[in-house]
């Protein structure tokens, strides 16, 4: 005899319900968090916690070299500021920053539109591209040692301009303090174009052709044609490459610590040397923190700018 | 047959045990952090530690090493996190902040434990009469002279005092050939140049940049110093470039044979050699202030030697530290080296070696080590702060003395802290 147990299908809810298990409403809400986890724990890791370290230090009397370093609030800000070399360095960063980004742009843009133009030979034009795009295969060391080399009193861009009679005695470039931030800056400005050069062609290569044939159609000439069409198209990413650009150059420390140090005198000193030597050659480093964080907080003015165009693309 | 096997069993369990804790003696590592591996020919140094090892069975040494700046900031990062390793190399810039950090050990009770003979030691470098570092190897700073270039401006003998040097490197400057008399490197990148080039005239002559302990970089010796050296600049007898000019663009324009004296390393010899075999140079010490009969103070780098206040094996370390120290091994290290020896009873074989080591030995002897800025709080800082204050001596914005004031001023700010 066989005895038939009737089965009960329990209700939805109830399964919905089991103790001990989340329910798939809430595996599906934190699904997303899971996948950020690794990401946001690397980021808490390597970012957020150096940088709230250097913010703490910044706030502390002899922070690392003292085991018993105090808190001192605002102190060190104070000092950094009531240093005259410290705003010297900040008006040269600026300096750097400013010129550098403009010139990589005129540059980058310029050669950008050549390599663009159908007037110049497809050879002349592929070797002309890798010509133009050398500098950026070169790290800073070697950028500094080219550098120095050419600008050396006794190196090839004097002996050009004395052989052209344009200078009449060696001109000690990096060594005298009336032309080391500007030769300082060249230098840069060499190093940087390709990065614009590369982006801006590649925008050039994405305009339509019919904006240009609608212009012809309406009788553009040729700057008319690049102000009106060539330009706002460009626009976005001119914007972009010279917000980052801005970022990165302020924060340039290979380039000029290993043509000037900083000197002659503080003719070159910039922020990122400045703190260098605070933390490394005065080992203080509490006032190379302060110094850390105002040019993060510089930073983060020019990054500001640069996610709110981000957004409004 | 059990009680047998029972017995074999705790044998062998005391056996392995016997094993492991002759394994955990043997496991003793000591980290040795320096900079002088890559500086000596391949293996030289690792081999030293294997003859220590060999002496020491109980102890094994990891050599950490890099290049002397990665070394330097290492050792910082390493003090400031409290992981510096056991044995750490140092240079004589780095002791006082250091010490005052509380990174490096005082190695007097060590040595008090051994009963250590310190006067074989030529020179202990102390922080508040704290035993801090030992000079292990030295390179002596003498004028290296271009003997063709002497020869061709009618320089016949090697300068002795100033004015036969200011002489000579009148006659040997000629710019259309592009060729200069002396060559100075005052690059803020490393500002070495004040110690090796600057201050090292103020040593050969006696003088002094401290009274007790503290500045005293108005004194007489250190204006008429900076002094003489402007008037050599004045004079235009050196090389064009001095405020970017790093020590190997001053060994570059020597090999060149654009400049005919400068004042380096005896390190470099080699390394002259090697890049220009043609080059005819000789070496003599440096000259001192006309008249002056005392014995000529010698600029010396150093690679020293010191023991980390954290490290949980100072006495292994402390025998690296005696081992490499001994006479034996000290005068085998610095033939090696090319340097001169910290144990003043070690005796370096310099039969292998350029012949002209053998002529700086005996400037060495004749002369005395002189170094004022070893051991002094942020040396390098203070290097840089005079160095600026020379370059704005150079840039007519003051005078010599001016300039011995400010650096005067901001030295005493920097000890004051």
């Amino acid at each position: 005899m066989s005895v038939s147990v009737p089965t009960q299908t329990p209700p939805r809810a109830a399964v919905r319900r089991r103790p001990g298990l989340l329910s798939h409403r809430v595996l599906s809400r934190l699904a997303p968090y899971g996948y950020v986890t690794p990401a946001t724990a690397l980021f808490a890791l390597l970012m957020l916690f150096p940088m709230i370290t250097v913010a703490r230090y910044s706030l502390m009397d002899g922070a690392v070299t003292k085991r018993d370093a105090v808190f001192v609030g605002f102190q060190n800000y104070a000092v950094l500021f009531a240093d005259p070399v410290f705003w010297q360095s900040v008006g040269q960063t600026l300096y750097f920053t400013v010129l550098s980004v403009v010139f990589h742009l005129l540059i980058g843009l310029g050669f950008a539109l050549m390599l663009n133009s159908n007037r110049i030979d497809p050879t002349l034009r592929s070797i002309l591209r890798v010509l133009y795009i050398l500098p950026w295969l070169f790290t800073a060391v070697i950028i500094a040692i080219i550098w120095r080399l050419i600008l050396d009193p006794n190196g090839v861009i004097n002996s050009i301009l004395m052989a052209l009679h344009i200078i009449d005695f060696k001109v000690e470039w990096f060594s005298s303090t009336k032309t080391a931030l500007n030769a300082l800056t060249f230098a840069n400005i060499w190093a940087g174009y390709p990065l614009y050069m590369v982006s801006l062609l590649a925008g050039l290569q994405g305009i339509p052709k019919e904006l240009y044939e609608a212009a012809e159609i309406d009788g553009a000439s040729a700057v008319q044609k690049f102000w009106y069409v060539t330009l706002p198209q460009l626009l976005p990413i001119i914007i972009s490459i010279a917000l980052l650009d801005f970022i990165w150059t302020m924060q340039v420390f290979p380039l000029v610590w290993m043509t000037t140090g900083g000197g002659p005198i503080y003719a070159t000193e910039v922020l990122s040397t400045y703190t260098y030597k605070l933390a490394f050659s005065r080992y203080e480093f509490a006032l190379a923190s302060a110094s850390a964080v105002f040019i993060f907080a510089l930073s983060m003015v020019v990054t500001f700018f640069y996610i709110r165009h981000q957004k409004a693309r | 047959m059990k009680f047998t096997k029972s017995l074999a069993g705790l044998a062998s369990a005391g056996a392995l045990a016997a094993l492991c804790t002759t394994a955990a003696m043997a496991e003793t590592t000591i980290e040795f952090i320096q900079w002088w591996e890559p500086e000596m020919p391949a293996g030289a140094l690792r081999g030293i530690m294997d003859d220590f090892e060999k002496a020491n069975p109980d102890i094994k040494v990891t050599l950490v090493s890099g290049p002397y700046s990665a070394t330097r900031d290492q050792i910082v990062v390493g003090a400031a996190s409290g992981t510096l390793s056991d044995v750490v190399g140092l240079d004589g810039a780095w002791v006082n902040g250091l010490a005052k950090q509380g990174a490096i050990t005082d190695m007097g009770p060590l040595m008090t434990a051994v009963n250590y003979d310190q006067t074989q030691i030529a020179d202990i470098v102390k922080v508040d009469g704290k035993s801090m570092m030992f000079p292990l190897a030295s390179f002596v700073y003498p004028v290296f002279v271009n003997l063709d270039l002497a020869k061709a401006a009618g320089v016949d003998t090697l300068p002795a005092t100033r004015s036969e040097f200011a002489d000579a490197a009148k006659k040997m400057t000629n710019p259309d050939k592009n060729e200069y008399g002396w060559v100075l490197p005052l690059s803020l990148q490393n500002p070495g140049g004040i110690q090796n080039d600057v201050m090292s005239w103020a040593w050969a002559s006696g003088g002094s940049m401290l009274k007790d302990g503290q500045p005293d970089l108005e004194n007489p010796m250190v204006v008429g110093t900076l002094d003489y050296i402007m008037s050599l600049q004045t004079a235009g007898v050196i090389s064009p470039g001095i405020f970017a000019k790093k020590e190997q663009d001053k060994v570059e324009e020597f090999v060149n044979g654009r400049v005919g004296m400068m004042v380096d390393s005896l390190a470099h010899i080699n390394l002259i050699r090697e890049r220009n075999p043609n080059l005819n140079f000789a070496i003599t010490a440096l000259p001192a202030e006309d008249g002056y009969t005392g014995k000529r103070g010698l600029p010396y780098a150093s690679w020293g030697i010191g023991i980390s206040e954290g490290s949980q094996h100072k006495e292994e370390a402390w025998k690296l530290v005696e081992y490499l120290m001994s006479p034996e091994v000290n005068g085998k290290l610095v033939s090696i080296a090319n340097a001169f020896p910290g144990n003043v009873n070690a005796k370096p074989d310099f039969s292998k070696s350029d012949p002209l080591f053998e002529v700086a030995f005996g400037i060495f002897q004749q002369g005395k080590l002189a170094n004022e800025f070893v051991g002094l709080p942020v040396a390098e800082e203070l290097m840089r702060k005079m160095s600026v204050e020379v370059q704005k001596m150079f840039d007519g914005q003051q005078t010599a003395a001016q300039a011995a004031a400010a650096s005067q001023a901001a030295w005493v700010a920097e000890f004051a802290k």
